[in-house]
């Protein structure tokens, strides 16, 4: 790890095709500059991006990455790390792909606590798809294919984090810069499950959850003098469905990552030339 | 022929039929006799009929067959479902102290042992299946110590007064039959040996291969039969480094080997019937990303729920075509149980050597079935670890190199393999996607990128096509008119149906193909011979479809999808039958 990296060597060459504009520009300059600033580098970073518009981070980051499936970025995460608990894992992607497709995983990525981060864009619309309503949609909100709206309460991911026994809640705003990297920084070095909600505005679809709408109801919890470490305070804020809010909700103290908790400490990847040494053990037990 | 012992226990599930007829299996493991065990059960946990066999002889034993010659009947119903085997010959241990009253037919040999009585003198009416146990070893003139020896193995953890109890309700067992009954006259004797035998299955098989050839990540989904290649390596693996998460469902199973095989681990996952139609969308990211990894489907009886814990192999073309789009992978399909352990090794040699998913098809029949073997047969000196084309000195890496310094991950090549460069290995960050993508793993809908990394992909299958050897193996008389070829589990059955054939003079020659893509050509066999038949347990007959189109000529079929495994002796018949019959138009 060097510590002359910039956050510059975590960006591609290739020019994000985002719309000018997308939220989705300003939470990755976050997340690369989190990572950056935690001392990590490309060559010792997994990102991992799910389907979307926002999963197409993957491409304009520079690391080691996969851009999987629709959904399914959490286990590829898991994975990454149970093999290699020295990488530094970051998985990526928007409110479809983490709470509709991926809701599954996200639940259960949550609760079994694998350390890495995990930073959803949530613009409250499918994009990619040219502007379906998403589950965290309002239930009144007119797209193309709920003309009336969605008619069913939005999911609240961040009451399904705590539901679900989340070690780390936070919530940010892709525009509002220096939060945001802050907010990131601490997902990545909680020792656990660091999930954030970021609100990263779909400038195309979504005329409803836009800057100025954020801006305008934006509540910051660290101007609310907010204990994250307090439970009770978190799920009253997590709950509260009047405000917008951004910082870090939760974190549990005591928090440990599940490879810690099962003794997952080796790198997988360096195996014998052979068998192991005792592997005739593994017959003679079939005596 | 060798000299058969064929013995079964059955009751209700729950009754703790398989521990008892795996104590057995043990026992005579011990004795240096080989043993087959199959099992029959329902999809339930509690009630409903099941049962243990064992056929054991001094001989090697690789199929079964329609005899029993000595049953423990918990129940009834395991009197009646298993009267067609029963014969003159047969004793039927049972207990009739307890409730039910059992209709055994005149010929058959009653052995009434007060099993719970006899094992609550011993501590506890639990043991009633060991006190059973003690009867068959009187019956059949086998050494009750090598008995004891096995329930040492079974119950040594739980303490010494455990193992003590048991070996006293198996004394008890015996000691009540030789002194109430005599049954010099039924002739059952079982001679031992100074053999050592390892006894075992397909998925332990399957298991025990995994972590011999490096593979430290498994994630899984449970689901029979493909559990307990999780069972087994839960518990295991920890003691090499390694880890096995229990997924949430197929879907995050597959996501996860293949996230710990792009971080530089081997990994694998394992499932059957649902589950790998769950993992079928995941098929085509693991080959795009040219990622290693092993996925074993551990075939049971389809379509959708089917029969879950019945025989079938009826998954062929979704290992072959499963998942939209084309996608290069290998389908490897074990044809004994030493083959699960071998051909496992091999999967994630070829993984690695050609960045591909690699397909390990076994079978219900194979998973469950247990079988003795000299422990040599799975010589871990002879495993060989081939980790392919993986960069990790700057130097490696520097050639891989593009003008701007990036890493060519999916570069271009020849053979069709390109550098890997894991995790931490300096220089070598690179994306890799489901996406169409150029050298770099980037996003490309370019005509021309497009087409060469398709080419390169399936360059790698040409590659392997001529580099590894996709040969079969061979049973029977090689110059004989009459070929039969068949894959996976069947091998067995077919190479003791060889013996039946041969008494009534019918030569054949039997070949089992433990690959089925790559495979390899069998024109020339198929050209040499004048009949060919295709056995498999499928109802259509997708194996034989292959070789059809490969040879262009049609051949006969065996096909069988009652649930149940071929037997040795049901298969001489049937090609015996199908050689006198047309070739299908
Ligand atoms: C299995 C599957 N179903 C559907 C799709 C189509 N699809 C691509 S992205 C997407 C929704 C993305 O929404 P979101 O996660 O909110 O990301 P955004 O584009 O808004 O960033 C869908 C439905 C797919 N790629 N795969
Ligand atoms: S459609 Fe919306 S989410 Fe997608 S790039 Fe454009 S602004 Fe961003």
């Amino acid at each position: 790890m060097s510590s002359d990296v910039r956050f510059t060597d975590f960006k591609s060459d290739k020019q994000p095709t985002w719309c000018p504009g997308c939220g989705d520009f300003g939470t990755m300059n976050g997340m690369m500059k989190a990572l950056a600033e935690t001392g990590n580098d490309p060559d010792n970073t997994f990102v991992v991006a799910g389907i979307g518009c926002s999963g197409k981070i993957g491409t304009y980051m520079h690391s080691y990455a996969l851009h999987g499936v629709h959904g399914r970025a959490l286990p590829v995460g898991t994975g990454v790390k149970m093999a290699r608990p020295d990488i530094e894992v970051m998985v990526a992607g928007g409110d479809g792909d983490g709470y509709s497709i991926g809701a599954g995983h996200f639940v259960h990525a949550v609760r079994r606590n694998v350390d890495m981060s995990y930073v959803v864009m949530d613009n409250r619309i499918y994009g990619l798809t040219k502007g379906q309503a998403s589950p965290t949609s309002r239930s009144d909100f007119e797209t193309s294919t709920t003309p009336e709206g969605p008619k069913q309460p939005p999911v609240n991911p961040l009451a399904l984090a705590l539901a679900s026994g989340a070690s780390f809640i936070a919530q940010s705003f892709a525009s509002d810069a220096l939060r945001h990297q802050e907010i990131i920084q601490e997902a990545i070095e909680h020792d656990g499950f660091g999930f954030v909600n970021v609100f990263s505005p779909c400038v195309t679809f979504n005329d409803v959850d836009t800057y100025d709408y954020f801006r305008d109801n934006l509540v910051d919890l660290q101007d609310e003098g907010h204990d994250p470490n307090d439970y009770e305070a978190a799920k009253e804020v997590i709950l509260d469905s009047d405000k917008e809010y951004q910082g870090v909700m939760y974190q549990d103290e005591n928090s440990v990552p599940y490879h810690e908790k099962h003794g997952v400490t080796e790198d997988m990847s360096e195996i014998p030339d052979g068998a192991p040494d005792d592997a005739m053990d593994l017959v003679r037990e079939f005596y | 022929m060798a000299e058969d012992l064929n013995w079964a226990v059955g009751g209700e599930a729950g009754d703790g039929i398989d521990s008892t007829g795996k104590i057995f299996a043990q026992a005579l493991a011990r004795a240096g006799r080989h043993v087959f065990t199959s099992k029959d059960f329902a999809s339930r946990i509690r009630g409903g009929y099941t049962a243990y066999k064992i056929r054991t002889s001094v001989e090697e034993v690789q199929s079964v067959v329609d005899r029993l010659d000595i049953l423990v009947a918990l129940t009834q119903r395991t009197i009646d479902e298993n009267l067609d085997e029963l014969h003159d010959g047969s004793a039927i241990i049972y207990d009739g102290e307890r409730s039910w009253e059992a209709e055994i037919p005149d010929e058959m040999t009653a052995v009434d042992v007060p099993l719970k009585s006899l094992a609550e003198d011993a501590g506890g009416a639990i043991m009633r299946n060991i006190v059973a146990l003690g009867a068959a070893c009187e019956i059949t003139d086998f050494d009750v110590e090598y008995l004891d020896e096995a329930l040492e193995k079974r119950f040594g953890g739980k303490g010494s007064q455990i193992v003590e109890n048991n070996k006293e309700a198996a004394r008890l067992g015996q000691e009540y039959v030789a002194e109430n009954y005599d049954l010099d006259h039924l002739g059952y004797s079982v001679e031992t040996t100074d053999n050592d035998y390892v006894l075992l299955n397909g998925n332990e098989a399957i298991g025990m291969g995994a972590i011999a050839a490096g593979c430290r990540f498994y994630a899984g989904y449970p689901i029979t039969p493909a559990t307990s290649i999780m069972e087994y390596l839960t518990g295991r693996i920890e003691d090499y480094g390694g880890h096995v998460v229990q997924a949430e469902d197929e879907l995050s199973a597959i996501n996860m080997a293949l996230g710990g095989a792009r971080a530089g681990a081997r990994a694998m996952t394992a499932t059957s019937g649902a589950g790998i139609d769950l993992m079928t969308e995941t098929f085509g990211l693991v080959a795009t990303s040219e990622t290693p990894l092993v996925i074993a489907d551990v075939q049971r009886s389809g379509p959708s729920t089917g029969m879950p814990t019945k025989q079938e192999q009826g998954d062929l073309n979704m290992a072959l075509y499963g998942g939209h789009g084309e996608v290069p992978r290998f389908v490897i399909t074990p044809t004994s149980i030493t083959e699960c352990f071998w051909k496992t090794v091999e999967a994630f040699n070829l993984a690695e050597k050609y960045q591909t998913p690699v397909f390990l098809v076994s079978d219900l029949a194979m998973s469950v079935t247990e079988q003795t073997f000299p422990p040599e047969a799975f010589d871990m000196d002879d495993v060989e670890i081939d980790r392919g084309k993986l960069v990790d000195d700057d130097e490696e890496v520097d050639e891989w190199l593009d003008a701007q310094g990036h890493f060519r991950a999916h570069a271009v090549t020849d053979d069709g393999v390109s550098p890997r460069a894991i995790p931490g290995t300096a220089d070598g960050a690179h994306m890799s996607t489901g996406l169409e993508h150029d050298e770099l793993g980037r996003r490309t809908e370019d005509q021309d990128e497009r087409v060469q990394q398709v080419d390169k992909r399936y360059r790698k299958v040409e590659t392997a096509q001529e580099q590894e050897d996709w040969d079969y193996r061979e049973f029977g008389d090689e110059d004989a008119d009459n070929l039969i070829i068949s894959w996976g589990s069947n091998e067995g059955a077919l190479v003791e149906a060889l013996e039946y054939l041969e008494e009534d003079g019918i030569d054949v020659r039997v070949i089992s193909v433990p690959y089925i893509f790559p495979r390899p050509d069998l024109s020339e066999e198929i050209e040499a011979a004048d009949d060919v038949i295709v056995v498999e347990c499928n109802a259509t007959g997708q194996f034989a479809d292959l070789i059809e189109h490969d040879v262009l000529t049609r051949v006969k079929r065996i096909n069988k999808y009652t649930g149940v495994r071929f037997k040795a002796d049901e298969l001489a018949e049937q090609i015996t039958e199908q050689l006198s019959a047309e070739v299908p138009a």
